[in-house]
């Protein structure tokens, strides 16, 4: 019951989603003036930094993921359904998860744009560890999607929500960028330092286990009106 | 607990002036000087911090979970007075750290983890006060969250090499510097618990007008 | 009185400028180091910030609870006002 619900209303977000694509395509423009903005602004000697390339990948992660998590509640707000999903008789946690895992999905699809154009870029040797790299990412957005769907689920209905949001976001989110920008510096290393990155993986994993079980806590208790 | 206040604060209040007393008397540290005397005032600030931040997040799950008006109130206090004694860690962590490391800050993990926490608090507060209808509950999850952050704050020295020193500073500390330490420590949890205690009459006598304008209304 | 006390603080803090134990970070080979900075103020500085910090916090408060205060006595006064106008 609960994993269906939490596929379920990711299916719904998917539909709606296909149909316009709306938030994908501006989630994915925003990324890339993200990139170019930071290439154009840390400079060392008229050259992009090279060396800026795992910082900057993340940054663009996380500014894209702070538009696309207010886009995906407001349409919520907007059509008004967000009452609905929450009087459907099933857990209110998997709506979270399945909203989360929907959050998850779109930034997966903007980093598969983001890496390549950040390896590119930078001439950074994203690729030559791919699993770990996926790994490291994948905890990465996994944390960040976690506490980012709960504070937008609550900020659905506050005041100034799009300024809120990522005041709350970002300090929330640091201990996740900071093992993100680490282990993905790590990994571009010739030859790639993987230990420190597989310790970055996990304690990004440990993080994601214990956001994940407080914002499955919280969650009930917060959407009862 | 109105009678006892304000001879407390007294109290407290002559306690933290007289502590620079004992802290002269105190031992010098042998590698920082007279600098290091900050210590004495720094390190209890941040225990209080800590302290006052886990105070803020236990009240909040209380709140959520029991819908105790009380909690909440506790919980805003709190946060107030974590914002209070972590701006003091901030202002005299980079005092001391100018002479004794040659830099204002770094990045290590013991200071950013605290910048964060201390953000974090930040933005307790301004939920509480622009976040509009249902800020209190949002307030509240946030603050759990924040509190999950405490211990990372606490035992960051211990597993990564940073400036900062390590947890197994105080507990083992030499007598002459132990006393002044300690005193100083008292002095300011005895401040922040005086402070919490005005901070939350005022939270009541808030709800106490919130609820004779409600009945007013009506 | 404690005005006085910090005052007295202050001329104690002084007074151990005077050439006593290690009171400035002192180089371990005379010579390298390149900046002396003076403890002394620092430390006052630190102090002091505690004291502006508890004050100002005390002083919010009780500028809040003035302003509660004041807003419930007017409410007490217009609704016995419409009370005895009844």
């Amino acid at each position: 019951m609960f994993a269906r619900t939490a596929l379920l209303v990711l299916q719904k977000d998917f539909a709606i989603e296909v149909r316009s694509r709306e938030i994908l395509y501006t989630t994915l423009l925003f990324a890339l003036s993200c990139v170019l903005i930071f290439s154009i602004a840390f400079v060392k000697e008229g050259e992009p930094l090279l060396d800026a390339a795992a910082g900057i990948l993340w940054i663009a992660v996380e500014f894209a993921g702070t538009l696309a998590l207010g886009k995906t509640f407001e349409r919520e707000r907007y059509a008004e359904t967000l009452r609905a999903l929450l009087l459907a008789p099933a857990p209110r946690a998997a709506i979270y998860l399945g909203k989360m895992l929907g959050v998850v999905a779109l930034l997966a699809v903007a980093e598969a744009l983001l890496v390549p154009l950040v390896a590119l870029l930078f001439h950074a040797p994203l690729f030559a560890e791919p699993l770990l790299l996926v790994a490291l990412l994948a905890a990465g957005t996994v944390g960040f999607s976690i506490v980012g769907t709960l504070f937008a689920a609550m900020l659905v209905r506050a005041r100034s929500r799009d300024v809120m949001l990522p005041i709350l976001l970002y300090p929330m989110t640091v201990p996740v960028m900071i093992a993100g920008v680490r282990g993905t510096s790590a990994l571009l290393q010739s030859p790639a330092d993987t230990p420190s990155a597989i310790m970055w993986i996990g304690l990004l994993a440990s993080l994601d286990v214990v956001f994940m079980t407080i914002a499955l806590w919280t969650f009930e208790p917060l959407m009862t009106e | 607990m109105r009678k006892i206040f304000l001879p407390l604060l007294v109290v407290a209040t002559a306690m933290f002036a007289y502590a620079p007393y004992l802290i002269d008397g105190a031992a010098y540290e042998s590698s920082m000087g007279l600098v290091q005397k900050i210590f004495y005032f720094h390190a209890p600030s941040g225990m209080v911090m800590l302290v006052s931040a886990i105070v803020c997040g236990v009240a909040s799950a209380l709140y959520l979970w029991k819908r105790n008006p009380g909690a909440d109130h506790l919980a805003l206090a709190s946060a107030e007075l974590t914002v209070l004694y972590g701006l003091i860690v901030m202002l005299t962590g980079p005092l001391w750290a100018r002479k004794a490391w040659g830099i204002w800050w770094d990045w290590d993990a013991r200071l950013t983890m605290s910048f964060v926490g201390w953000l974090i608090a930040i933005s307790y507060l301004f939920v509480r006060k622009y976040g509009g209808p249902g800020s209190d509950k949002l307030g509240a999850a946030l603050a759990v969250f924040g509190t999950a952050n405490v211990p990372f704050i606490y035992l960051s020295v211990n597993f990564w090499r940073t400036l900062h020193p390590k947890t197994s500073v105080v507990p083992t500390l030499p007598p002459l510097i132990a006393g002044p330490f300690w005193f100083s420590a008292l002095a300011l949890f005895l401040l922040y618990l005086l402070l919490l205690t005005a901070r939350l009459h005022l939270e009541r006598q808030r709800a106490a007008l919130d609820a004779l304008y409600l009945e007013e209304e009506d | 009185m404690l005005s006085t006390l910090l005052v007295n603080r202050l001329l104690m803090a002084l007074a151990l400028f005077q050439p006593a134990a290690q009171g400035e970070f002192v180089p371990v080979t005379p010579g390298t180091a390149t900046e002396q900075l003076p403890a002394g103020p620092l430390v006052i500085a630190a102090y002091a910030i505690i004291w502006v910090a508890m004050m100002f916090y005390l002083w919010t408060i009780w500028r809040r609870l003035n302003k509660v205060e004041s807003d419930m006595r007017a409410l007490e006064r217009r609704r016995a006002a419409s009370s005895s106008a009844k």
